[in-house]
C-alpha cells in the first residue's frame, strides 16, 4: 500500500568502509536510545579503557553504554544534542587506544553459536545492542518477546530505502557472514523461527554478496528476498506487509503477527557483541550530498561520541552548496541545528542538501487531490489529518487513526500544494498517543 | 378531488394535534427545575466564552458559581472586580477584590540582541518548532516568534512586532484571560499584576543558562549575577537557575533593580519618568555608605562595652 518513488541517489555506493582517525575527545550522550536515558557509571578523573561500561540502563527499556574510546573523564553534564536539546554527555579526552579485556577484536569468523539462550541474551543487553535501522529501541526487549507470543518468522532489514544512505549495503557487500552469524544468533533466542533478508532489488552486489555468504555458511531456515523499490519498504510494518504478507493492527506490535524485525546493522552488532565481546561503540555512516565531490563521498566506521565537525573536517569540510545538514537520510533524518553534537549509535548518515533540494515552497491550499492519502503507507488521511490538528480535535484524530503514523514523509512529499502536513501529524500524534498512554495509565 | 383535499387537511391537523398534546404533557412530567439565578448571572457575564476562568463557558461558569458555597475559588478575568461584585450581588455572597492582571511577555530576544544562528522554515507554529527543536537561536529558552499566542487570543490584544519578531500586548485589550500562557510552549508570557497606573517591573527573560552562555546567546539576557536581588530592600527577587524573578506582591516600585542591572533584562514599564540611572545609582551608594557606617559605629560600641566590661 502507498509509498513514494524517489530518486535513491545512492551516490557513496561505491566507497568502501574507511576506519575514522581517533578524535582528541569524544562526547558521549547519554540518550542514545529509546526509552529512559542511561545512568552513568563513572565519576571525573576516572580512567576508562575502550569498551568499558560508563553508563547502566536507566528503566527497563534503556541501554548500557560502553566507553569508545579510552582515557580521562573530563566531565560529566548537559550538553546540547543536534536538535540543541540539552541531555547528559560524558566528555573523555582520548588517551591512546586501550582495550577491555575479552574483546577479540581479529577478523576471524567465529561460526559456533553459544548453546544457552538466556546466555546470549545476556551478553546482548550487557552489549548495550539497540536497532541500528533508526528506532534505536533496545535489542534484548525485542528479541524477549512476552509470554504466549512466539516469533514466527525473523526479518533481517537490508531494504535501506532512504535514498542516498550506503551504510547498510557497504556492510552487506563487506561483512555479510558476520551478519548472517548475527541473525543465526537471534533465530536462536527466538526459538528456531526461520530468516528472510529483505533486500531492495536496487542493491544487485549485495543480494549477490549476501547469497554467496548464504550458500558458503550453509544456514537451513534462512533466505534472501529480493524487494521492490519504494520508500518506505524497510518501515517495519511495510517489510513485514511484503516478506509475509500480513498486516499488524493498529496498535499492535510486529510480535503479534509472529514477525521480529531488524536491522542487518543490528545483525552485525549481535555478532559482534555475542561472538566477539564487543559492545555496540562502533557503526558505519555515510557523508554524502548531492553535488558533493567524490572525494567527499565517504562511508566510515566511526565510535560513538565523534564531534559532528570533526567527522565533517575528516571527510573534507563542509562543501560550499550545502544549504542544509541532515542527521540520516532525508525523507525522516533531522536537519542538525549544533554542529558541535555528537555521534551516538543510531547515527546513520550526515547528508548535505544543496538549496535546491531543501527549499520549501509557500504552503498553498488543499484541493482534496487525495495524493497523500495514496502515498500514505499505513492508509492514513493525511490531509484529514492536518485538518483535525489545526482545529485541535483529538478525538477525531483519534478515531482517524493519527497514531499509526509512522512519520515517513510521504504525504509531505507527495503534496502539490506544499503544505507542511507530517509536522502537523507528528505534533498531533505525540498529543494523541499522550492521551492514550494516560488512560493506559489511569486503567 | 376536494374530498382528498380536505381528508389531508382534517389528517394532518389531528395529527398535529395529537403530537402537541404529547408534548405539551411530556414537558410538564420531565420538566428540569433550574435554578432561575443561573440565567441572571449568565447575563451579567461578560459573555466571550473564553474559559479563562477555567470552565468551558460562561453558562458553565454561573452554573458552578451558583452551585458552590462561596465564590473564593472562582473569578472571571475578563469582567474583573466589576462583573464579580454583580455576580456576589444576585447570588448573596461576599467576595474579595483582586488586583488587576495583565500578560507580560518575559523575552526580548529580538533580531537584535538574539542573532539568529539558522534558518526555520517548518510549519508556522511554535508548537511544532519547539517539538523539533531549540529554535533559530543559541538560546533554547526564548520565544520562537511563530505567533501561536497570537493566533489564541480572542480579544486582539496581542500582535507580532516584525521588527523584533517578539509579540507585543496591547495592555488596554487584555483581560488576562490566560490563553497565551497556555499557548507558549516555552511558557514565556506570565500573568501579572497590572500595578498602579499600569507601573510595573519583571524580568524579561527566563534563561536558565549559566551567565556567558546566556550572554553568547542574547545580548539582554538575564546572567544570574544576583545584583538585583542583592540591592532590593524589599526582598521582591529571588534567582533560581540562572535567572531572577521579581514577585510582583512584594514589589514596591523603586526601580533600584532596574538601574543596577548590566544587561537591561530588567524592564519597567508605564513609569511617568525616565529611569535616573545615576541618581539611583548614587541613592544605593549612600544607603551602603551609611549601612557600613552605622556598622562601624557598632562594631565601635561592642568594643568599647568589652574593654569596659
Amino acid at each position: 500500500m502507498g509509498g513514494v518513488h524517489p530518486n535513491d541517489s545512492k551516490l557513496a555506493r561505491e566507497c568502501r568502509i574507511e576506519t575514522l582517525p581517533l578524535p582528541p575527545v569524544v562526547y558521549v550522550s547519554m540518550a542514545q536510545h529509546l526509552g529512559a536515558p542511561a545512568k552513568p557509571v563513572v565519576t571525573v578523573g576516572d580512567f576508562v579503557k575502550v569498551g568499558q561500561v560508563i553508563a547502566e540502563p536507566g528503566g527497563f527499556i534503556s541501554a548500557y553504554v560502553h566507553s569508545p574510546v579510552s582515557g580521562t573523564v573530563k566531565s560529566i553534564g548537559p550538553r546540547k544534542d543536534l536538535a540543541g536539546n540539552f541531555q547528559t554527555h560524558v566528555e573523555i579526552a582520548v588517551e591512546g587506544d586501550v582495550w577491555m579485556d575479552g574483546i577479540d577484536r581479529s577478523d576471524k569468523l567465529v561460526k559456533e553459536i553459544p548453546e544457552d539462550r538466556e546466555e546470549i541474551l545476556k551478553k546482548i543487553q550487557m552489549g548495550g545492542v539497540v536497532g541500528l535501522g533508526g528506532a534505536t529501541f533496545p535489542a534484548h526487549v525485542k528479541l524477549n518477546p512476552p509470554a504466549g507470543k512466539v516469533a514466527e518468522c525473523l526479518i533481517l532489514n537490508g531494504t535501506e530505502c532512504e535514498p542516498f544512505l550506503t551504510s547498510d549495503h557497504r556492510i552487506m557487500l563487506e561483512r555479510p557472514r558476520e551478519i548472517l552469524v548475527g541473525a543465526a544468533i537471534m533465530q536462536k533466542v527466538l526459538g528456531g523461527c526461520r530468516c528472510v533478508v529483505g533486500i531492495e532489488e536496487n542493491k544487485p552486489e549485495a543480494i549477490a554478496a549476501m547469497r554467496a555468504a548464504l550458500s558458503e555458511l550453509g544456514f537451513p531456515d534462512m533466505s534472501v528476498q529480493v524487494l521492490k523499490k519504494k520508500y518506505p519498504q524497510g518501515g517495519e510494518k511495510q517489510l513485514i506487509d511484503a516478506v509475509m504478507h500480513r498486516q499488524v493492527r493498529s496498535g499492535g506490535l510486529p510480535i503479534d503477527v509472529g514477525a521480529v524485525v531488524q536491522n542487518v546493522g543490528t545483525s552485525l552488532a549481535v555478532y559482534e557483541a555475542v561472538q566477539k565481546n564487543k559492545p555496540l561503540i562502533t557503526n558505519v555512516l555515510t557523508v554524502t550530498g548531492d553535488d558533493v565531490p567524490v572525494s567527499m563521498q565517504h562511508n566510515y566506521l566511526f565510535r560513538i561520541g565523534m564531534p559532528l565537525s570533526y567527522i565533517i573536517g575528516v571527510a573534507g569540510g563542509r562543501p560550499q552548496q550545502a544549504a542544509k545538514i541532515i542527521s540520516g537520510g532525508p525523507m525522516m533524518g533531522k536537519a542538525i541545528s549544533n554542529l558541535e553534537a555528537t555521534t551516538v549509535k543510531g547515527t546513520s548518515a550526515i547528508l548535505y542538501l544543496s538549496e535546491d533540494q531543501t527549499r520549501r515552497q509557500e504552503a498553498g491550499y488543499c484541493i482534496r487531490c487525495g495524493r497523500c492519502a495514496d502515498a500514505c503507507p499505513m492508509g492514513l488521511e493525511p490531509f484529514l489529518l492536518y485538518r483535525l490538528t489545526r482545529v485541535a480535535d483529538l478525538d477525531g484524530l483519534e478515531k482517524n487513526a493519527v497514531q499509526d503514523c509512522i512519520e515517513c514523509g510521504c504525504c509531505l512529499y507527495s503534496c502539490p500544494a506544499n503544505i507542511p502536513l507530517l509536522d502537523y501529524i507528528r505534533q498531533s500524534k505525540g498529543q494523541v498517543l499522550g492521551i492514550i498512554r494516560s488512560r493506559n495509565v489511569k486503567k | 378531488m376536494t374530498n382528498t383535499i380536505i381528508w389531508t387537511v382534517v389528517i394532518l391537523s389531528l395529527l398535529g394535534l395529537v403530537l402537541a398534546l404529547m408534548l405539551f404533557f411530556i414537558a410538564k412530567k420531565f420538566r428540569v427545575e433550574e435554578d432561575p439565578r443561573i440565567d441572571e448571572v449568565e447575563k451579567v457575564m461578560p459573555g466571550a466564552n473564553c474559559g479563562g476562568c477555567g470552565f468551558a463557558g460562561c453558562r458553565a461558569f454561573a452554573d458552578a458559581a451558583v452551585k458552590a458555597p462561596n465564590l473564593d475559588s472562582q473569578f472571571c478575568p475578563v469582567g474583573g472586580n466589576e462583573v464579580m461584585k454583580k455576580v456576589a450581588a444576585i447570588l448573596g455572597y461576599e467576595i474579595q477584590e483582586k488586583a488587576p492582571q495583565v500578560a507580560v511577555v518575559r523575552c526580548n530576544g529580538s533580531c537584535e540582541n538574539r542573532p539568529r544562528t539558522n534558518e526555520y522554515d517548518g510549519a508556522a507554529s511554535c508548537r511544532i518548532k519547539a517539538a523539533l527543536y531549540s529554535g533559530d537561536t543559541l538560546c533554547p529558552f526564548g520565544c520562537l516568534g511563530c505567533g501561536d499566542c497570537v493566533a489564541a487570543c480572542q480579544f486582539g490584544a496581542l500582535s507580532m512586532d516584525p521588527e523584533t519578531g517578539l509579540p507585543v500586548v496591547d495592555e488596554s485589550k487584555c483581560t488576562a484571560c490566560g490563553s497565551c500562557v497556555k499557548a507558549c510552549p516555552k511558557h514565556i508570557i506570565e500573568l501579572r499584576n497590572k500595578g498602579p497606573r499600569g507601573m510595573r517591573m519583571f524580568v524579561s527573560c527566563v534563561n536558565k543558562d549559566k551567565g556567558p552562555v546566556a550572554k553568547k546567546a542574547c545580548a539582554a539576557a538575564c546572567i544570574g549575577c544576583g545584583l538585583c536581588a542583592k540591592t532590593c530592600t524589599h526582598d521582591a527577587i529571588t534567582v533560581t537557575d540562572n535567572v531572577a524573578y521579581i514577585d510582583f506582591t512584594k514589589c514596591k516600585l523603586c526601580r533600584e533593580c532596574e538601574a543596577v542591572c548590566p544587561t537591561g533584562a530588567i524592564h519597567g514599564v508605564n513609569f511617568p519618568k525616565p529611569l535616573d540611572r545615576e541618581g539611583i545609582k548614587k541613592r544605593i551608594a549612600d544607603r551602603k555608605a551609611k549601612a557600613a557606617e552605622l556598622a562601624a559605629a557598632a562594631k565601635e560600641a561592642e568594643k568599647k562595652e568589652v574593654t569596659n566590661g
